[in-house]
């Protein structure tokens, strides 16, 4: 088929799916309504099947299927068009997106069907699909920002989707505004490239790209990828403005899974590998994303350990694996961010869709406190979940193992890479092990301790159909990135995955690799295999073991800096504290003193004076003949005097 | 004739419905004749040549011929837009103020239609006396329909609004008259008052001296309109005005009165005083990006919804300020986009306050609270056009921001660093405000009108959909096919802003390559 119509069905099925159900939004047939969403996006997957095929069979070189459907903005020099791109990068991205999106979709039926909105919440997941698509597919920085605040839109919506909960309702209004103080600097960083390179089209950026010499601080290069990077650190949740995302865990859970989780994060990270040969001609923009990548991951992985909601602590848990993906891509590992992309939407979605489950069975609670022993009540969701935990904490061969590793080695033997990169790589893969381990043990293991009213029980095959395919992919998904190292012990196994993406990957200037050994690779390799299975090992045992209170005794012990980590850094109460409440107090200052009692006073002044002026010379004319005279006097004393003074 | 008809057209429409002898029909009658009305505008929209930068459709007829004053129309790229919006809103307004307007039903309808013959009047008057007289003309009917359809302290704002901008516009007069006694200079001795001899005279700058004729003469003109805009800090009558009118008051208000300042800055003040407008065109950006983030914080605050439109308007048309003053080709074409949108978008917001006032009599955002749930259809209609406000891209709003942003990083990048906070106070504020009225546990008004059944709150009646649906879906379509609007203007913004020195001056070619560009 003509790809350019294939590409239209894929962007516009989803919208289709949009208005039929938003249209009937009050009807409460969860069936039709599940099955037209699930339809469009599943229609889209299939398009994105058909494109990659297609994409397969062509010259490597010429990897790329470009449309354009019409000029959207034409002033002056600064032309957009509404056109859209499948490459060797994009084409993972829409398969990730429909593929995982069918599956959440499909699984949103079984969740969501109790609940009143539910038209409206498919309407909703259809056009993030479609914004999210706009958004990778974008041949252009400015249509990729359609999509960016697009996918924002989405989010504000299913995050404050059930609406009468005030809380929910800030939730959602807290990711729109942070995230829109990123794309307001996302904004700058388009004005900034357009002005140097004198185009917004990615393609043509990342061919003048290396035409750019100043690589300094203030160079527009870095100023400009600094700009889109604070961007990125609002959409995918990076300190500083990472503070919404473990808010957004207001919306329905398949809501974290699919825009919270698997798609709209990443997007940050996904903009800079589209455009890796800008980002690697500004060092210092690499070095700050590195090093906030890594703190990020260190950081938020410690909240996780403290948190019981079994959502919080998978939400502070993606922006701890967000992280990985930045502290990749600021080494130059573009590929490997990608990969872990890839590997962490598998897991990542296949947990928050399992811990759904579990809230499902459950019947709402999240506290998992307030769980255990869960195993034998639902064996489908824990063997899942057992999978993405295997996963996450980097067990070999599950899917995150390959990608974290490719990660931690890059992020110390790249020229751009640095040995305490790597540390606090491996320090966050270990309290990941111990994070997961500690859900896992109080959620499905051990005794339980749920209430007596409670009856929990394993969810429908709606819902564990996709926690079993997205369970397989956990397992086989790493499968194509396998290292060298592996690949060639194990016999010529080639990494699939570096090759497909290696003409869109632009080299790093400095000489790569040079004075790693093979040996080193292997030595870090079972380092962090081993922190993270001696991490998880100690999880289960302070968790599993019997009359233990070891968690509460280490709580105590650390007194203010549990307290402190457990309230998450206090960062939340830090912006209200420093910037929101001051704002307001301001604006309410300006309102009552600037503008009602100087402006608006300094008007009445003026108008009194005219009317002062105006009844100084009614009092002239009072009709009384000797005043008269009198001014008459005075009149003929000023003129003689004038004239005799001349 | 077609655009003569198109001025007086509606005040003949005002004749007919004060002399209407049924007070029940003539609401009929002024929907009929303001879709009529629209109608003679895509007349012109149809014949109007999208390559042609200057003027067309010219109409010049002698008046007073001793001052060279004459009945002189014209229509290009950029009045063109505004005539539209005008004449697009005024149906819509008329529909959507069915219920609200009660008494004196025809006087209203007559106001209604000789201020919309003033406003096309002043878009399309190219002789600085008829220009004016319009432009005075404007006020009357906007002090009545403020001063007996409005709200309680109707009084003091119509008075407001009225002394505020008639101290603007005495300064211009003086200034229309000290131009016409330069005029013989470049007519050989004919004095003239059209606004194409006035182009031609070079006014001589002198930077740095305050009090030469160019300088004095631009800031005689630049006053008076940056009063109507309203420009910080001259914004204080606007928040009254606005919580005072009834709510077709303020959709005419937001929507074209507004931009009768912004774009007389366009079509009197840059092309008459480019020197000047340069020199001094700092002062208005700066005035610009502090109405930006002063407007969007006092909004903040606002307990009054319509005050916090009133002061999202105050930061909006700060936008379009800096768009116009930064005189490149994104600023302007931006500006006037803008316009077009914050008619639109601000026209909307004023309507659905409307018609929830009409409900519940009350504007007050604290005694709101989970109207979403009462009110769905119109809880979509409104954040639909919050979205517009805030501007998400595919809606209105984001091009003309965008684009007025671009323009003002090309002026300098701090401008738009400054401007740029706006993108999230706007959000802010709206957002916060959605939040408070619309979401949360149900409110003061929405747990009262449950047990009340006189007060109970309808959602949306087909008579209000059909008002807001030409409102919305204009907010897509401008959203993503811009093109399909800009092409008609952006020759005549790009001649503007090749030419400023020498605008409409005959004999001199017009750039044509802009255009051709464009085109490519």
């Amino acid at each position: 088929m003509n790809t350019q119509i294939l590409i239209a069905i894929l962007l516009l099925s989803p919208v289709v799916g949009f208005l039929l159900n938003g249209f009937r939004f009050r009807s409460t047939n969860y069936v039709s309504a599940g099955a037209i969403a699930t339809g469009a996006v599943f229609i889209s997957f299939i398009c994105s099947v058909l494109l990659f095929v297609e994409l397969v069979g062509l010259p490597a070189e010429s990897r790329t299927i470009a449309v354009n459907y019409f000029q959207w903005i034409g002033v002056g020099k600064f032309t957009i068009n509404a056109g859209f791109v499948v490459d060797q990068i994009s084409s993972i991205m829409i398969l990730i997106i429909t593929g995982v999106g069918s599956l959440i979709h499909l699984f949103s039926i079984g969740y969501m069907h109790h609940d009143k909105g539910v038209t409206k919440y498919f309407a909703y997941l259809n056009l993030f699909i479609f914004n999210m698509l706009i958004l990778v597919l974008g041949d252009s920085l400015l249509t990729m920002f359609v999509g960016w605040e697009g996918v924002g839109l989405c989010s504000y919506l299913l995050i404050g989707f059930w609406f009468s909960d005030s809380a929910k309702a800030a939730a959602g209004m807290k990711a729109f505004i942070t995230n829109r103080v990123g794309d307001a600097a996302f904004i700058i960083g388009m004005f900034i490239l357009f002005t140097t390179f004198g185009t917004l089209n990615i393609h043509d950026l990342n061919a003048l790209a290396p035409t750019v010499a100043d690589a300094s601080w203030m160079g527009a290069v870095t100023l400009g990828t600094l700009m889109l990077f604070i961007g990125a650190t609002g959409k995918s949740a990076q300190i500083p403005l990472y503070v919404w995302l473990p808010d957004a865990m207001a919306g329905p859970t398949p809501v974290s899974a699919l825009i919270h989780a698997a798609t709209m994060v990443t997007a940050g990270v996904y903009m800079i590998v589209r455009l890796n040969p800008i980002f690697i001609m500004a060092p210092n923009t690499m070095m700050v994303i590195a090093s906030i990548g890594a703190a990020t991951a260190v950081m938020a992985a410690t909240i996780g350990l403290t948190q019981f909601d079994i959502k919080k602590v998978l939400a502070y848990s993606t922006v701890s694996q967000l992280g990985y993906m930045f502290l990749a891509v600021g080494v130059g590992a573009f590929g490997a961010g990608m990969f872990h992309l890839m590997t962490h939407a598998f897991f990542k979605a296949l947990m928050f869709l399992g811990s759904g489950s579990v809230i499902h069975g459950m019947h709402e609670e999240q506290d998992i406190r307030k769980m255990g022993g869960l195993k034998k009540y639902m064996p489908i969701t824990h063997f899942t979940f057992l999978i993405g935990w295997l996963a996450i904490i980097g067990m070999p061969p599950f899917a995150g193992f390959f990608s974290k590793d490719e990660i931690l080695w890059q992020a110390y033997s790249s020229p751009r890479g640095h040995v305490l990169l790597w540390v606090a790589g491996a320090l966050g893969a270990a309290l990941t092990a111990f994070y997961m381990t500690r859900l896992m043990a109080l959620t499905f293991w051990g005794e339980s301790r749920v209430d007596k009213h409670v009856h929990p029980h394993e969810s429908g095959s709606l819902m564990t159909i996709p926690l079993i395919v997205l369970a397989i992919l956990s397992v086989i998904g790493g499968w194509v990135g396998i290292p060298h190292v592996i690949g060639e012990t194990l016999g010529h196994i080639p990494n699939v995955w570096e090759h497909w993406l290696e003409p869109l990957i632009a080299k790093l200037p400095e000489a790569a690799h040079e004075g790693h050994s093979v040996a080193e690779e292997w030595a870090l390799m079972g380092v962090s295999v081993s922190l993270a299975s001696i991490s998880a090992l100690t999880a289960a045992v302070m968790y599993l073991k019997k009359g233990s209170d070891s968690p509460q005794k280490i709580a105590t012990s650390l007194g203010p800096v549990y307290r402190a980590v457990y309230n998450k850094y206090y960062v939340d109460e830090f912006y209200f504290g420093t910037i929101i409440n001051p704002l307001v107090k301001v604006s309410r200052q300006i309102w009552y003193y600037v503008d009602v009692n100087i402006i608006d006073k300094a008007t009445y002044k003026i108008s009194d004076l005219v009317k002062g002026a105006g009844s100084f010379v009614r009092t002239l004319q009072t009709g009384n003949m000797q005043q008269y005279a009198l001014y008459i006097v005075i009149g003929v004393v000023i003129t003689l005097s004038l004239v005799m003074m001349r | 004739m077609l655009l003569t008809l198109l001025v007086f057209l509606p005040l003949l429409f005002a004749v007919s419905a004060a002399i209407w002898p049924q007070k029940e029909t003539v609401r009929y009658l002024a929907l009929a004749g303001s879709l009529i009305e629209f109608i003679v505008s895509l007349c012109v929209l149809v014949q109007f040549d999208k390559t042609m930068p200057t003027m067309q459709f010219v109409e010049k007829y002698t008046w007073i011929e001793r001052f060279g004053i004459s009945y002189f129309l014209g229509v290009d790229g950029i009045s063109l837009m505004l005539v539209m919006l005008t004449t697009f809103l005024t149906p819509i307004i008329i529909l959507a103020s069915w219920k609200t307007i009660d008494e004196k039903v025809k006087g209203f309808h007559a106001a209604l239609f000789i201020l919309q013959t003033a406003m096309l009047g002043s878009f399309l008057a190219l002789d600085a006396i008829l220009f004016y007289t319009f432009w005075e003309l404007s006020l009357v009917p906007m002090y009545f329909i403020v001063g007996i359809w409005g709200g309680a302290r109707r009084i003091y704002a119509t008075v407001k609004f009225f002394i505020y901008t008639m101290a603007g516009s005495v300064l211009m007069l003086l200034a229309i008259i000290f131009m016409m006694r330069l005029t013989p200079e470049v007519t050989g001795g004919q004095m003239s008052a059209s606004l194409l001899d006035f182009y031609r005279l070079k006014i001589p700058f002198v930077a740095g001296n305050f009090f030469t004729p160019q300088t004095l003469l631009f800031f005689a003109f630049a006053l008076a309109f940056a009063i109507k805009v309203p420009m910080f800090p001259l914004h204080t009558w606007l928040p009254d005005a606005h919580v005072e009118a009834p709510t077709p008051g303020s959709v005419i208000l937001a929507g074209v009165m507004l931009k009768m300042g912004t774009y007389c800055f366009i079509r009197w003040v840059i092309p008459m005083f480019p020197e000047a407008a340069e020199h001094y065109g700092w002062i208005f950006i700066a005035a610009g990006v502090i109405g930006i983030i002063y407007g969007a914080l006092v909004a903040m605050v606002q307990p009054d919804v319509k005050k916090l439109i009133a002061y999202s308007s105050v930061s909006h048309m700060g936008y379009i300020i800096i768009g116009i003053f930064v005189m490149n080709v994104y600023g302007v074409n931006g500006a006037l986009y803008q316009m077009l949108n914050h008619g639109i978008s601000t026209g909307a917001l004023f309507i659905l306050i409307g018609m929830i006032y009409e409900r519940t009599h009350s504007r007050e955002i604290s005694k709101y609270g989970g109207l979403a749930s009462a009110m769905p259809i119109f809880t979509i209609a409104f954040v639909i056009v919050t979205m517009s406000s805030i501007a998400v891209p595919m809606t209105n709003g984001f091009i003309g921001e965008f684009l007025i942003l671009l323009g003002s990083y090309e002026y300098s990048p701090w401008v738009a660093v400054l401007s740029v906070t706006g993108v999230v106070l706007g959000a802010s504020y709206m957002l916060w405000m959605v939040k408070r009225v619309f979401f949360g546990p149900k409110g003061e008004i929405v747990l009262a009108s449950e047990h009340d059944d006189h007060h109970a709150l309808h959602d949306l009646n087909s008579r209000e959909v059909a008002v807001l649906i030409p409102l919305l879906l204009m907010i897509f379509w401008m959203g993503l096919f811009p093109n399909h609007f800009m092409d008609y203007s952006k020759a005549s913004v790009d001649y503007l802003i090749k030419n400023k020195t020498d605008y409409m001056v005959p004999g001199v070619p017009v750039a044509h390559q802009a255009t051709q560009e464009v085109s490519k």
